[in-house]
C-alpha cells in the first residue's frame, strides 16, 4: 500500500477549503445542505475526518486489497461484499463549495453566458472575423472617397456616391447593404454553425452535458451568445463606417428619401434602428444556422448549410418565376428597412421584415432544440 | 437522499441498440457499490463506453433503466450528476485556452457551482493532478499525459461522491499510467467512488476492489475482485505426490489434479499451514508449497473467451 495515499486521506480535507466557501455543502449523511435566499448560510457538521477509524495493519490482505478497502474508511479486514449494508460503509463529504442552485436560475445562466461569451469573442477564428468585418468600412470608405475626387467627379458614378459625396453618414447604409451579400451572412454562418458542432467536434460537448450544463440551457446561452455577436458585428460595422464617413466625407443635416431633411442626430438615430434591424435579420439566420448545427459533429457542414440556405434565398428572391414564394424567404425583408427614411416613419416593411425574422427564429429554434434535447451525443 | 445509496450506480436490463441495429449494450445489470473502486473491463467494441454514456445520460437507453447515486435517471440528472466527475473517452478540451481556463469554462457551466470559490477549487483540483506549474499553458501545448490529467482534474473540481474514468492511462507512458493509478488510489481515499473502464488487466487488478467485464454488450461478470481472483489454488510438490494427492483428497480438498511432481487442489476455507501439517503427518514429504493467485488475465481470457483484444 502506497504511503501517500495513506496521508491524503488523512489530511484533514477541510482544512483546505477557504473560509468563505463552507456555508453549506454535503453533509456526512449525503444530503445537500442549501442556504435559505437570504438567512446566514449554516455551517455545515463536518466529520473529524482526520480522527477516522483506520486498521495499522491488515494481515492476509494483499497490496491491491487495501486501497480499496481504505475507501470506506471503516475498519475492515478485506473485500466488502458488494451485498453488504451501506450502514457498514460510513463517508466523509467535506463542505466543498456553498451550491449555487438555489438562487434562482438566472445567476447561474448569466455566468455559463458570459463563459460563452469569452470563448466566443476570444477565439482567435472569430477575432479575425470580426477584423475583416471592420476592415470593410474602412476599404470602402476610402475606395469611394478616391472616386469622388476622381478627375469624373461626382455625377459620373452610381447614384449612391453622390449621395456619399453629400452626407457621409450613408457610408454605414451603402457598407452594410454591401456586407450583407455574403460577408455578415458568412460571420453568422461561422458563429452559428459552429455554436453546437464545434463542440461535438472537439469533444467537449460531452464534457459540457456531464458538468451537466443541461442541453436547453446550454441551447439557450450558444443562440444568446449568437444573438449578441450579430448585434455586436453589426453596431461595430455601423460606427466605423460612421467614423470614416465623418472623417472622409462632408457630414450634416440628413436628408430623406420622403425629401424631408433631418438634423445629422436623428439621421444617425435612424442608422441606429437600421442597424439593429439588420441585426435582428442575422439573428433570425442564426436560428437555421442552430438548427443545422445540432443536425452533425461537422461545424464545417453546418456553416455551409446554412450559407446554401441565405445564398439560395437571396438567388430565388431574385428570379420573377417565384415572385409567389419571395415574401416567404428568410432574406426577402433583410434590405426592407427604406421606410425608417421616411417622414413619418414607414412601418410596414419593418414590420413585415420582423415577424417573417420572428417566425423563422421560433421555427428553427423549436428544431435546435427538439432535436437536441433528444439526440445522443456520441461524439 | 435522505441516506447514501448502497449502490453509486445501478442498472436494471440497461439496453443500447443503434440505429443501424447493432445491439451495443444488450441488458446489463450493473451495482456498483458505494465506496468501491469498481473496474469496468472488456475488449474494445464491448460497449463500454456505451455504457458509460448512457450512465452520464449522454445517450439514451433503448431500455432498460438506471440510477446514479440512488437517483432515477433522467430525472434526477440535475440533482445526481453535479456529484458525479467524469472523464470520457479522453479528454476534450479547448485548444485555444489555457487548462485553468478550460477548467473555469466547465465551471462556469455547471449551475451548482460556486463561483466565490472556483479559484480556489481549480488550484486545487490542478494541484493534485500536478498541473500547477502548465496551467497557464494553452491546452494544444500540452504532452498527451498532461491532457490526460487534466481530464482527470475537471472531476476534482468539486467535492464528488462518484467519479466515472473512461480508459484514464489510455496512451500514456508507463510513467504516466504510474501516475493516474496513484491519483485513482487518493480520489478512493476519500471516500469516493471510482468507476473506471479499462482494457488493460494489470490497471484494474492493482486499484480496483469490484470489477465488471464486459463481452459483445453483455456484463458477463460483475463482483468484487477477490471472487474474481478467489478460487486460490493450493500448488504441492512433492517426490510421493500420488499419496499427497491422496491426502488431500481425504481432508477434503475438491479438484486435485496431479501433473509430474506437482498436485494442487482448489484451496477452499482451510488455511495452508493446516494442510501443510495434515501432509507432513501422513508422512508426505512436501518439497514445496504455495497458494499461486490466477492472474486477473487468466480470468479473462476464460470470460471473453477468445485472447482479450480479439473480439
Amino acid at each position: 500500500m502506497s504511503t501517500e495515499s495513506r496521508s491524503a486521506a488523512e489530511q484533514p480535507v477541510n482544512g483546505q477549503v477557504p473560509a468563505d466557501t463552507r456555508g453549506a455543502g454535503v453533509t456526512a449523511d449525503g444530503t445537500a445542505a442549501v442556504p435559505m435566499a437570504g438567512s446566514t448560510p449554516v455551517v455545515a457538521a463536518t466529520p473529524a475526518v482526520a480522527a477516522r477509524p483506520r486498521v495499522a495493519a491488515r494481515p492476509t490482505v494483499a497490496d491491491t486489497a487495501t486501497a480499496a478497502s481504505e475507501t470506506n474508511g471503516a475498519p475492515s479486514t478485506g473485500w466488502q461484499p458488494a451485498d453488504a449494508p451501506a450502514g457498514d460503509r460510513p463517508r466523509q463529504h467535506q463542505p466543498d463549495e456553498a451550491p449555487a442552485a438555489r438562487r434562482g436560475p438566472v445567476p447561474g445562466w448569466l455566468r455559463f453566458f458570459f463563459s460563452e461569451l469569452r470563448l466566443v469573442f476570444g477565439r482567435p477564428r472569430n477575432l479575425a472575423l470580426l477584423g475583416v468585418l471592420a476592415a470593410v468600412p474602412i476599404f470602402f470608405g476610402i475606395v469611394f472617397r478616391l472616386a469622388i475626387s476622381a478627375p469624373t467627379g461626382p455625377g459620373g458614378g452610381p447614384a449612391f456616391l453622390n449621395q456619399l459625396a453629400g452626407n457621409g453618414v450613408f457610408l454605414a447604409l451603402v457598407v452594410l447593404t454591401l456586407l450583407l451579400l455574403l460577408l455578415l451572412p458568412l460571420a453568422i454562418a461561422v458563429i452559428s454553425g459552429d455554436s453546437i458542432a464545434g463542440e461535438a467536434g472537439l469533444g467537449t460537448l460531452r464534457g459540457l452535458l456531464a458538468v451537466p450544463a443541461g442541453r436547453t440551457r446550454l441551447l439557450s446561452v450558444k443562440y444568446a451568445v449568437i444573438a449578441v455577436f450579430c448585434l455586436a458585428a453589426c453596431l461595430m460595422i455601423t460606427v466605423i463606417s460612421l467614423i470614416m464617413g465623418l472623417i472622409l466625407f462632408h457630414v450634416g443635416p440628413v436628408t430623406l428619401l420622403s425629401g424631408t431633411t433631418v438634423p445629422l442626430w436623428a439621421g444617425i438615430g435612424r442608422i441606429m434602428l437600421v442597424t439593429v434591424y439588420v441585426a435582428i435579420a442575422l439573428t433570425s439566420a442564426g436560428a437555421i444556422g442552430l438548427a443545422a448545427s445540432t443536425l452533425t459533429q461537422h461545424p464545417v457542414g453546418a456553416i455551409a448549410g446554412l450559407l446554401v440556405v441565405i445564398i439560395g434565398s437571396e438567388i430565388s428572391d431574385q428570379v420573377p418565376q417565384l415572385s409567389a414564394i419571395h415574401s416567404y424567404l428568410p432574406t426577402h425583408y433583410w434590405l426592407a428597412w427604406d421606410g425608417l427614411f421616411r417622414a413619418p416613419i414607414d412601418w410596414s416593411g419593418v414590420a413585415h421584415g420582423l415577424l417573417s425574422f420572428a417566425v423563422y427564429g421560433v421555427i428553427f429554434v423549436s428544431i435546435a432544440w427538439a432535436k437536441f434535447t433528444s439526440a445522443d451525443v456520441s461524439s | 437522499m435522505s441516506t447514501v445509496a448502497e449502490l453509486a450506480l445501478a442498472s436494471s436490463g440497461l439496453t443500447k441498440q443503434f440505429r443501424g441495429g447493432q445491439l451495443a449494450v444488450d441488458g446489463i445489470d450493473l451495482a456498483v457499490p458505494t465506496g468501491s473502486v469498481y473496474g469496468f473491463l472488456g475488449p474494445n467494441g464491448s460497449g463500454k463506453t456505451t455504457t458509460i454514456r448512457m450512465l452520464l445520460g449522454l445517450i439514451q437507453p433503448t431500455s432498460g433503466s438506471h440510477d446514479v447515486l440512488g437517483l432515477p435517471m433522467p430525472a434526477g440528472q440535475a440533482e445526481a450528476l453535479p456529484l458525479v466527475g467524469s472523464l470520457v473517452e479522453g479528454p476534450a478540451f479547448y485548444p485555444h485556452l489555457s487548462g485553468r481556463a478550460n477548467l473555469a469554462r466547465l465551471d462556469a457551466a455547471d449551475r451548482t457551482a460556486n463561483p466565490a470559490s472556483m479559484h480556489d477549487r481549480i488550484e486545487r483540483a490542478l494541484d493534485r493532478v500536478g498541473l500547477l506549474a502548465a496551467a497557464n499553458k494553452r491546452y494544444r501545448a500540452y504532452s498527451l499525459g498532461m491532457k490526460q490529467r487534466l481530464g482527470i482534474a475537471t472531476s476534482l473540481l468539486r467535492q464528488r461522491q462518484l467519479v466515472i474514468l473512461d480508459e484514464p492511462t489510455n496512451g500514456l507512458d508507463p510513467q504516466g499510467t504510474r501516475e493516474v493509478r496513484s491519483l485513482i488510489r487518493k480520489i478512493a481515499a476519500d471516500g469516493t467512488t471510482v468507476f473506471v473502464s479499462s482494457h488493460l488487466l494489470a490497471e484494474v487488478e492493482q486499484i480496483c476492489s469490484h470489477v465488471g467485464v464486459m463481452r459483445t454488450g453483455k456484463l458477463v461478470y460483475q463482483g468484487p475482485l477477490a471472487d474474481l481472483q478467489g478460487q486460490a489454488r493450493l500448488l504441492v510438490r512433492s517426490p510421493q505426490p500420488d499419496r499427497a494427492a491422496t491426502v488431500l483428497r481425504e481432508i477434503g480438498l475438491t479438484g486435485v489434479a496431479q501433473v509430474g511432481q506437482e498436485v494442487s487442489a482448489d484451496l477452499g476455507p482451510m488455511l495452508p499451514q493446516d494442510i501443510n501439517e495434515r501432509l507432513v503427518r501422513a508422512g508426505v514429504p512436501v518439497a514445496g508449497l504455495e497458494t499461486p493467485r490466477r492472474s486477473l488475465e487468466d480470468e479473462f481470457v476464460e470470460l471473453t473467451g477468445e485472447g482479450f483484444d480479439v473480439d
